[in-house]
């Protein structure tokens, strides 16, 4: 074997061809947050993909993140279904927010079902945005609802526990939000474009 | 005026056919107990020689095994008077021959398109159901009735060309009375051609005024005076079953039938359906009822199907079933949602309509609901499940999640954000609060809502989070 040579250097004598990521389809989603949409390569959420959004506890800002998306799908066509939240979603708190509460959908559903419903939800291509927690997804289910999402050109949101950061998964974006020493969102995985370095602010200003 | 004739001549049989899920042999019997014989056969029975008219006893000694079920004239009547719902879809004025639907088409036709492709769409709609048929287009009802018996797709569009084509019909096809056809017969006269050649004067002496007003009416020099089909109020279908079913699983087959016959008699009528029920009969008179309520009124067969199914698949079955019924009393009109011209949905979107009621059927009547503010301050009491929410706004700080009843809040003392704003009321409902609220955030860097005594801040009392 010849000797070692830097990968660099015949970069820049052009000898490697390097291939080019698939081109990311502009901005149709955008989060509502300039300075998060900036660093996304879809310039937002990945359209009919799915978005894992992973927490250290309930209650750090996650809501937050999505509510300017939710306020903006639940004045389009298709409504907003929240698959079993872990608690009531606040009716004054979403309407303060912009959300249109009579266009978003809450469903109950024992911890079995939870992945059945978000799956049809999505596939069935009438929802705009799905919101869940599953809590027993394993990389198949996480599989299994990103191919409903695409099939039925819907938002997945899915919120997880932090610990997941580790497996691997195949959501289009991941996101954790980190409480210390500021509320802070980490992109961990974006399809389609690098992982930005720094992360993003998520300011918790009350109103 | 043209009248479409939908003759029937297996009904009896069909009837039956159609709920059973293989071809074994099958007859039915008819006649007293020790002398039956067969009045229909169906197909594989056929093939093994069994024919009608045959004694039962002669039947089993051509072939060992087969079913022999006891003809049921009523049964009959009932599958006749279901068709004729299913027909009254296509035009207003449907009546009843023997083994026989009648209907005018002639205004039809302009809604429907021409004749073949309503003839095809009458043939798509019989066979689906799984009802052998003959169909004929006539002038008069009582002539297309004679042609169905002739020959099947016999279309005749206009009065001048009645006569020439009843010319060949043999007497004993006639639809005469049988009395005269044999009196006729012995004169020599064999066709409705040679009839219609005779003077009317001469018949009338004869055969006394019947024969000869049947023969105005089967040209339509009078009208037909048929009485005209109405259908039923209410959907009541009961299918016995062959044997005692123990799984639910056997029961998805006839109740695909049922289901599909609701959806046929529902198209019929223009409605649709909002709650039925399926009866489940058991022995001695016990029976466990399935309800299925639907949130607005619906009448598409594989969507009725699969929500009848959904509420089945969850009914643990104390004892065999031995007769299934669906009796639907709820049918109001049927409004078909609307959709926009430009939708942005994907092409074969499932309707949100539909996907509230698959997953009621699978998670419970109440598992898809919305919220809506109501006009209590109380947290614990400021929404509800509602239709038509979004009544009173809010102008104060409220969080994103709410707990269902406050829990204490552990761990070290929080940072108070914001606060207090004091809640007092409720001491007319026997549920007074008298709080001071709250925005804190705890160790973890949680935001949260939470209530303390008025005057104090500490023994927080947990009540949501700004997520």
């Amino acid at each position: 074997m010849g000797a070692v040579v830097a990968l660099s250097g015949m970069l820049d004598a052009r000898q490697v061809w390097r291939g080019r990521a698939m081109p990311v389809p502009a901005g149709e989603q955008p989060t509502g947050w300039a300075a998060l949409d900036a660093v996304l390569p879809a310039g937002g959420w990945p359209d009919a993909a799915l978005s894992e959004i992973l927490l250290p506890v309930d209650g750090v800002g996650e809501l937050r993140l999505l509510l300017p998306t939710l306020a903006r799908l639940s004045h389009g066509a298709r409504p907003v279904i929240v698959v079993a939240p872990p608690y009531a979603p606040c009716v004054a708190g979403w309407q303060q927010h912009g959300v249109d509460m009579r266009r978003v959908d809450i469903v109950a559903a024992p911890e079995a079902e939870v992945l059945w419903v978000t799956e049809q939800c999505l596939r069935s291509g009438s929802c705009a945005a799905v919101l869940a927690w599953p809590r027993k997804a394993d990389d198949r289910a996480l599989r299994r609802l990103q191919v409903a999402a695409d099939t039925g050109k819907a938002l997945a949101f899915a919120f997880r526990d932090r610990r997941h950061l580790s497996s691997a998964s195949p959501a289009a974006l991941r996101l954790e939000i980190e409480t210390a020493p500021s509320a802070r969102v980490w992109v961990r995985k974006c399809r389609g474009g690098a992982v930005p370095a720094q992360p993003f602010a998520l300011s918790r200003s009350l109103h | 005026m043209l009248w479409a004739c939908i003759l029937l001549p297996h009904l009896a049989l069909d009837g039956i056919l159609r709920r059973r899920a293989s071809d074994d042999p099958l007859v039915l019997v008819d006649g007293a107990v020790n002398a039956r014989s067969i009045v229909a056969v169906n197909a594989s029975a056929r093939d093994a020689g069994l024919r009608v008219g045959q004694r039962l006893t002669a039947a089993h000694a051509l072939l060992a095994r087969f079913d022999a079920l006891p003809h049921d004239p009523q049964a009959a009547d009932r599958w006749q008077r279901f068709l004729a719902a299913v027909a009254y879809r296509y035009s207003s004025e449907v009546s009843l021959l023997p083994h026989a639907i009648v209907l005018e088409a002639s205004r039809s036709l302009a809604l429907f398109g021409p004749w073949p492709r309503f003839e095809s769409m009458l043939r798509a709609d019989f066979a689906a159901l799984g009802f052998r048929h003959r169909i004929a287009l006539a002038p008069t009802p009582h002539a297309a009735w004679v042609l169905a018996g002739i020959a099947d797709g016999r279309a005749v569009l206009t009065p001048d060309a009645l006569r020439p084509a009843l010319q060949a019909v043999p007497m004993r096809k006639s639809r005469l009375p049988a009395a005269s056809i044999e009196a006729l017969s012995g004169m020599g006269i064999r066709t409705l051609g040679q009839l219609l050649t005779l003077p009317r004067d001469g018949l009338r002496r004869r055969f006394g005024n019947e024969l000869p007003q049947m023969i105005d009416r089967l040209l339509g020099e009078i009208p037909a005076g048929l009485d005209a089909y109405r259908p039923p109020d209410a959907f009541d279908l009961r299918i016995e079953l062959s044997h005692e079913v123990e799984n639910i699983a056997a029961l998805v087959f006839p109740l695909r039938r049922m289901t599909g016959d609701l959806a046929a008699y529902l198209a019929g009528r223009d409605g649709g359906v909002q709650r039925f029920l399926l009866r489940l009969e058991h022995r001695e008179g016990r029976a466990t009822e399935v309800k299925v309520g639907l949130l607005s009124p619906e009448r598409d067969a594989g969507m009725l199907f699969e929500l009848a199914r959904g509420r089945l698949e969850q009914v643990q079955l104390p004892e065999p079933v031995l007769a299934m019924r669906l009796v639907a009393r709820d049918l109001p009109d049927f409004v078909p949602a609307g959709r926009d011209l430009f939708d942005e949905r994907p092409a074969n979107a499932l309707p949100i309509e539909q996907l509230r009621e698959r997953l009621r059927a699978r998670l419970g009547d109440r598992a898809v609901y919305r919220l809506g503010g109501t006009t209590d301050p109380r947290p614990e009491r400021a929404q509800a499940v509602a239709d038509e929410g979004a009544g009173y706004e809010e102008s104060r700080l409220r969080p994103t999640w709410l707990l269902d009843r406050p829990i204490p809040l552990r761990g070290p003392a929080p940072r108070i954000l914001a606060g207090p704003e004091r809640l007092e009321t409720g001491w007319w409902d026997g549920a007074e609060a008298c709080r001071d609220y709250y925005v804190i955030e705890t160790s973890l860097g949680q935001h949260a809502w939470a209530f303390c005594q008025p005057g104090e801040q500490g023994g927080w009392m947990l009540q949501g989070w700004f997520a």
